[in-house]
């Protein structure tokens, strides 16, 4: 601008919003005061539209009359034992440097481990998996390493688990505790005292411990599912116990139930493959035991009406299932064609409705465990290289294979339900018309009355 | 088949009968008082019902508070009589009724009014004592106007809405079954071996007795059809198709199970 100015040609009329635009520009090429261009620019070269950082309270020193200097002075620390001194830049104020211990001095803390003599070691302290030499050893380990009992059974002369050197400091420490103690009263309340190392179930507890962190995803899943099943029966057997009459006879197979269900969260602790079967057992069996506490609550109603049973019977079986998994249920049926509530609800048709739910369900299970395991199979396929040419095309082809199959799952009854328009989330390639991609699957054959 | 063990001696509801012509059953019948208390236990009885109403406008004669004339009513789903095993109904009305709580005796059960209001009806349906001692409820939302709301009214065409469903009795005792063995309102159930029940007594004279079916009720012209073959049809098509697709998913999950076994982290 300022050469066109020379050149004494006219400027060319910047219209209004650029003349806006152009000042913007020009306060962030401005530098503002307080702090530097560069660090500026950082934050976006423009002023914030709430200024958070008020530009003119930057650098703004405090106002001080005090003289204040740095000076580089030798020191001590109280938490060494030497008399070793060292140097530091040290903030003085009109000439008088500061008073007091090294600041981080504080922080020197270490634990008192209770040493024994060997007088005491005799009356007191012999154990026939420990030699004195040992337990000596241990106590200087302790002392040296702060408790510290990984490093301990780290360093440690000979093979001990950390449990077991744990075990035999505190029961040590306490037998010493106690025989010191001029009378028993005194140390109760003395932690090592009231609540001593337990071996076995420490050792259980970290057995336990590394089972649940070294659980696979699909583990969780059936724990969470055992548990929840194991819950309901419970529930379901107190509100069974507590309508029961005397003269009515208990349903025999809640019996069984309830002891496997007791067996199923108390296993958590067992073995991996104990639980497996377990799992699968357990939530077959809980809703029998579901069915047959619906059933005796209904007899014991005297009299009801089908709608209300099949009511009671559908909440029963999809108990185990979320909000989220009833809806896609109803959802289904819907799709399906079929009466959230049968029109006509006989004995055969709301046994053959509770199936066909029931039956739902497992397809909306099975899906989402094929969905896990092709996640599981991308991540290893991701993860690992040098794959073979063939059995990328191979996964290839199965993934594109599962991404038709899951519209295809709900597009069902798109004939029977001819005039609805179906408002569906899925993908756009919800396959109406066989043109399935490379005839990798053959499409359900949609039954038709006429077929039956 | 109305039989007259509704007269025994031990049903306070109804007067003895005596009926000379039934003397020789009259020893099997002292029995029944045992009967009465026995209770039969894993068998239900099913009682197929049918309730809702009908309504018909006024038309020229409708007033503001006043514009239908409805009928709010439980037949059995066929049209038997169902005081074989309903003793009473009770109808509860919305409060701004006069007398709310409207008692029906005898068959046919139905109550019949005249308003401007829809509302939730409450229908208690009483059984005789040797069905059930416990009263059951159902509800009905009265409905006067139809669904298409730009559609004329008629006066001769009543809007009817109608639900079926079942009454299933469990803890019969052996009168109970004895009583309805071949009663078509019924749908009786396959007994458990070893029980027998007391013979059914032949019936009294029809035309003693108000006839308790509505298979000639006026309003049966418009009564809805239950026909539950359409609905074991869809269902059964239904679960023919999740049936396959259960197939599919369990065959593509072993597929992918077999691949992934390949690619797992050694």
């Amino acid at each position: 601008m300022d050469a066109k100015d020379i050149l004494g040609l006219p400027k060319t009329p910047l219209p209004i919003p650029q003349e806006k635009k152009s000042r913007p520009q020009k306060d962030s090429q401005r530098k503002p005061d307080g702090i530097s261009r560069e660090v500026y620019a950082l934050t976006g070269g423009v002023a914030p539209l709430m200024p958070s950082i008020d530009v003119s309270q930057l650098k703004r020193r405090p106002p001080s009359d005090e003289k204040i200097t740095w000076q580089w002075l030798p020191f001590t620390s109280s938490a060494r034992k030497d008399d070793l001194q060292l140097y530091h830049w040290v903030r003085v104020v009109n000439g008088v440097p500061p008073t007091g211990d090294y600041s981080f001095a504080k922080y020197n803390k270490s634990v008192d481990v209770i040493r024994y003599t060997d007088e005491e070691y005799e009356k007191y302290l012999t154990d026939p998996k420990w030699t004195k030499e040992e337990t000596d050893q241990l106590f200087d380990l302790c002392e040296r390493f702060d408790l510290r009992f990984i490093i301990i059974a780290d360093r440690f002369p000979t093979h001990r688990t950390v449990e077991e050197l744990k075990d035999r400091y505190y029961s040590v420490s306490r037998a010493i505790l106690v025989a010191r103690a001029p009378s028993p009263g005194e140390v109760a309340g003395h932690p090592l005292v009231k609540e001593p190392y337990n071996v076995t179930q420490e050792t259980e507890r970290k057995r336990a411990l590394s089972m649940v962190l070294s659980q696979t995803k699909h583990q969780e899943r059936k724990d969470a599912e055992v548990l929840a099943e194991a819950k309901r029966i419970d529930e379901s057997r107190m509100a069974a116990r507590a309508a029961e009459e005397p003269d009515l006879p208990v349903p025999s197979d809640v019996g069984p139930e309830s002891a496997e269900g007791a067996v199923g969260p108390g296993d958590t602790i067992s073995p991996a493959n104990v639980q497996a079967p377990a799992a699968a057992i357990a939530p077959s069996t809980s809703v029998i035991a579901d069915n047959a506490s619906t059933l005796a609550s209904l007899r014991m109603l005297r009299v009801y009406l089908r709608t209300y049973a099949l009511e009671q019977m559908v909440q029963a079986a999809s108990s185990s299932a979320g909000l989220r998994t009833i809806k896609r249920v109803e959802q289904t049926l819907q799709d399906l064609g079929v009466n959230l509530k049968p029109k006509v609800p006989t004995k055969a048709v709301c046994a053959e409705h509770l199936e066909l739910r029931k039956e739902i369900l497992t397809l909306l299970n099975l899906q989402k465990q094929l969905q896990y395991k092709e996640a599981e199979g991308s991540s290893f396929r991701d993860g690992s290289y040098g794959d073979m040419p063939g059995t990328a095309k191979r996964s290839q082809r199965a993934a594109d294979q599962d991404r038709t199959f899951v519209p295809d799952t709900i597009s069902f009854g798109g004939d029977r339900v001819v005039k609805r328009e179906q408002k569906r989330k899925g993908p756009g390639r919800t396959s109406e018309t066989p043109s399935s991609p490379a005839g990798a699957h053959k499409r359900p054959r949609k039954m038709k009355a006429s077929d039956l | 088949m109305i039989d007259t063990s509704l007269s025994k001696k031990k049903d306070p509801d109804q007067p003895e009968i005596s009926l000379p012509t039934l003397k020789s059953q009259r020893t099997k019948m002292g029995k029944s008082e045992d009967s009465e208390k026995k209770k039969i236990k894993d068998v239900e009885i099913s009682v197929p019902i049918v309730y809702g109403n009908a309504a018909f406008w006024l038309g020229k004669k409708a007033s503001e508070y006043q514009s239908h004339r409805w009928t709010v009513y439980v037949r059995g789903a066929t049209n038997e009589d169902l005081s074989v095993v309903v003793k009473r109904a009770v109808f509860q009305l919305h409060s701004s009724f006069n007398n709310p709580t409207r008692v029906v005796e005898s068959a046919p059960f139905e109550l019949s009014e005249s308003g401007w209001g829809e509302f939730e009806i409450a229908i208690t349906l009483f059984f005789h004592n040797d069905v059930c001692e416990k009263p059951l409820n159902l509800y009905h939302h009265l409905k006067l106007y139809p669904e298409d709301e730009s559609g004329p009214m008629s006066t001769k065409k009543p809007v009817v809405v109608e639900s079926y469903d079942e009454v299933v009795f469990t803890e019969l005792s052996e009168s109970f079954l004895a009583r309805v063995q071949n009663h078509p309102a019924v749908t009786f159930p396959r007994l458990p071996a070893g029980v027998t029940l007391p013979p059914s007594v032949s019936t009294e004279d029809e035309s003693k007795k108000k006839r308790g079916d509505t298979k000639d009720h006026p309003l049966s012209q418009w009564f809805l059809n239950f026909s539950e073959a359409d609905e074991l049809l869809q269902l059964a098509a239904a679960r023919q198709q999740v049936q396959a697709h259960i197939a599919k998913l369990r065959r593509q999950i072993s597929l992918t199970d077999g691949q992934n076994q390949q690619f797992k982290p050694l």
